[in-house]
């Protein structure tokens, strides 16, 4: 990676936007990428739209605003409505397709899609589909190590709530399965 | 990057990774800050929740006021009694708290206030802003006083500043502003921890109302009535004070500015933003430099002046209509141009459009 890629993560408050790029960020940081990392905060609510923005360089980053996304990881229909048309030209979107419920329709985006949800609940918790979908956009970047990705996962996990590592790890692994069998 | 996965300890030494709010706090928490009252305002509420979390560890008190005029009152009384303590809100929070801010530097009390600024005027939004830049540093309460005023421009100074402005608060018995905005008190970046070491050598608290069994009563207070010309003398004393500060504290980064024909002057996470357009000039071949007041007041005059003698035009970029501007044409008399990018209402700058108009003004 030599130049700086926007990052945005979103959908319905809840569905674990933050926590998604609260790891990602770390594994970043684990592998002594440069980030920054911004939350919408304000009128979101419960069930409301939110977004996590993250910004990843090799290099120093000058600002952590992410006006045009190079990715985005949507999670629901609102945010592929948001967030489709704001995208850097040529990026790559990633798709959680059980919550969307049309194609992505710019011709000039890279399509990922997943049916993170579906596979979450599979799993036998749906609350990790945002982990399922960053599984499938590392799965098709390799941007990082999944063991990097993993070890963030412990450690966001480990202190209060040890019980979710495996299956967040779990999840990781099945949206990454998807990229390779796709 | 929440408050909620945040660690809850003060340990050195680690690489962090927490919002600007919360590392404010932990800076605070760890420079010995063990006061400090506040009441919510968005976007600087993971200030007091991260407050409200680690204060009761390290033994110290947290309040959530009911208003924030209460807020800076406690903390008058706070110095007064030798806590070192700490309040903050955001842009309208702070114009509650300015009685109470003229107050605090009448009578002298260190503390630190913090002020992460949102869009205004009025409730304005939650977007992040610099247009409180003339109520931090020309007064906003009244009176002739001063603050000295702080902007970090990265995580990483933001951990530094905070720390050093509870020295710089004990050593000149003043209060210390920290001017952030939304987008620094709600970006996270890896932040090494940083233990706290006193940077200056702090005097005894002689002020500090602890009880005067055994020696004489001290008095803190902010009227003088009698004799006629008290008040006259208490700002004699306040201005000579305000002077030695302005003449031993004024801290200032310049960027490329030794061979720069075109200075960009910005502060805060404008001047961040702008150091990329920098690069971006430097790359399309023009000569930009960037010059980054750290101390907004004292305003660091000279080394702007500097600036005005080798370069050929300045452009002053900020988060508000233009207030920072003044300062720099009054620091420079005006001796070179000075274009101005900048709006209010929660406007942000992107390293592109400074670096667009850049190329608009480099050649004419």
């Amino acid at each position: 990676m030599t130049k700086e890629m926007k990052l945005v993560i979103a959908g319905f408050g809840g569905q674990g936007v933050v926590v998604a790029g609260n790891i990602l960020a770390r594994a970043c940081m684990a592998e002594g990428k440069n980030i920054t990392g911004m939350v919408s905060y304000g009128a979101e609510m419960r069930g409301g739209t939110a977004n996590s923005t993250i910004v990843i360089s090799d290099t120093w980053i000058a600002s952590p605003i992410v006006e045009k996304p190079d990715v985005a990881i949507v999670l629901n229909q609102p945010s592929l409505d948001k967030f489709e048309e704001r995208m850097a030209p040529k990026g790559l979107i990633v798709i959680n397709t059980s919550m969307t419920e049309r194609e992505v329709e710019r011709a000039d985006l890279e399509v990922i899609k997943v049916n993170a949800t579906e596979i979450a609940h599979q799993l036998g918790n749906v609350r990790v589909a945002n982990i399922v979908a960053l599984g499938a956009f590392l799965g098709h970047t390799h941007i990082l190590e999944m063991s990097s990705m993993i070890g963030a996962i412990e450690a966001l996990f480990s202190q209060k709530k040890p019980g979710l590592i495996e299956i967040n790890d779990k999840a990781l692994r099945a949206g990454a399965e998807v990229m390779v069998n796709a | 990057m929440s408050a909620t996965t945040a660690p809850g300890h003060t340990e050195t030494g680690k690489k962090l990774l927490l919002k600007g709010n919360e590392l404010m706090v932990r800076a605070a928490i760890e420079a010995g800050c063990r006061f400090f009252a506040g009441y919510p305002i968005t976007p600087q509420n993971e200030v007091p929740e991260y407050m409200s979390q680690l204060m009761p560890k390290v033994g110290g008190t947290f309040v959530q006021a009911e208003s924030e005029i209460a807020a800076i009152n406690m903390i008058f009384g706070a110095s007064a009694a030798g806590a070192r303590c700490m309040t903050s809100s955001s842009s309208p929070g702070i114009s509650l708290k300015q009685e109470g801010i003229s107050y605090i530097a009448s009578a002298e009390l260190p503390c630190v206030i913090a002020n992460v600024q949102r869009g205004g005027p009025g409730l304005g939004n939650i977007r992040a802003s610099q247009a409180d830049y003339f109520q931090a540093v020309k007064g906003g309460g009244h009176g002739d006083y001063r603050l000295i005023v702080l902007a970090p421009a990265s995580l990483d100074e933001l951990q530094d500043l905070t720390m050093n402005a509870f020295d710089y608060a004990d050593y000149y018995r003043n209060p210390v502003m920290i001017l952030a905005d939304g987008l620094l008190g709600q970006m996270a970046e890896p932040v090494d921890a940083r233990p706290y070491e006193p940077i200056l050598e702090l005097p005894e608290k002689d002020f500090v109302l602890d009880g005067c069994k055994g020696r004489e009563a001290r008095v803190i207070k902010t009227l003088f009535l009698r004799p006629p010309k008290a008040l006259v003398t208490h700002n004699m004393r306040l201005q000579k004070k305000y002077e030695t500060i302005a003449s031993e504290l004024q801290l200032c980064e310049n960027v490329q500015t030794d061979d720069a024909e075109l200075v960009i002057a910005a502060y805060g996470m404008t001047a961040r933003i702008a150091k990329g357009a920098v690069d971006m000039a430097r790359q399309a071949g023009m000569k930009v430099g960037l010059i980054r007041p750290i101390t907004l007041w004292p305003f660091p005059g000279p080394a702007f002046m500097e600036v005005a003698g080798t370069a050929k035009k300045l452009l002053v970029v900020e988060m508000s209509s233009g207030q920072f501007i003044e300062d720099v044409k009054l620091a420079t008399e005006c001796n070179i141009p000075v274009e101005f990018l900048g709006m209010g209402g929660g406007w942000y700058p992107t390293p592109e459009n400074i670096f667009e108009k850049i190329s608009a003004i480099y050649d004419k």
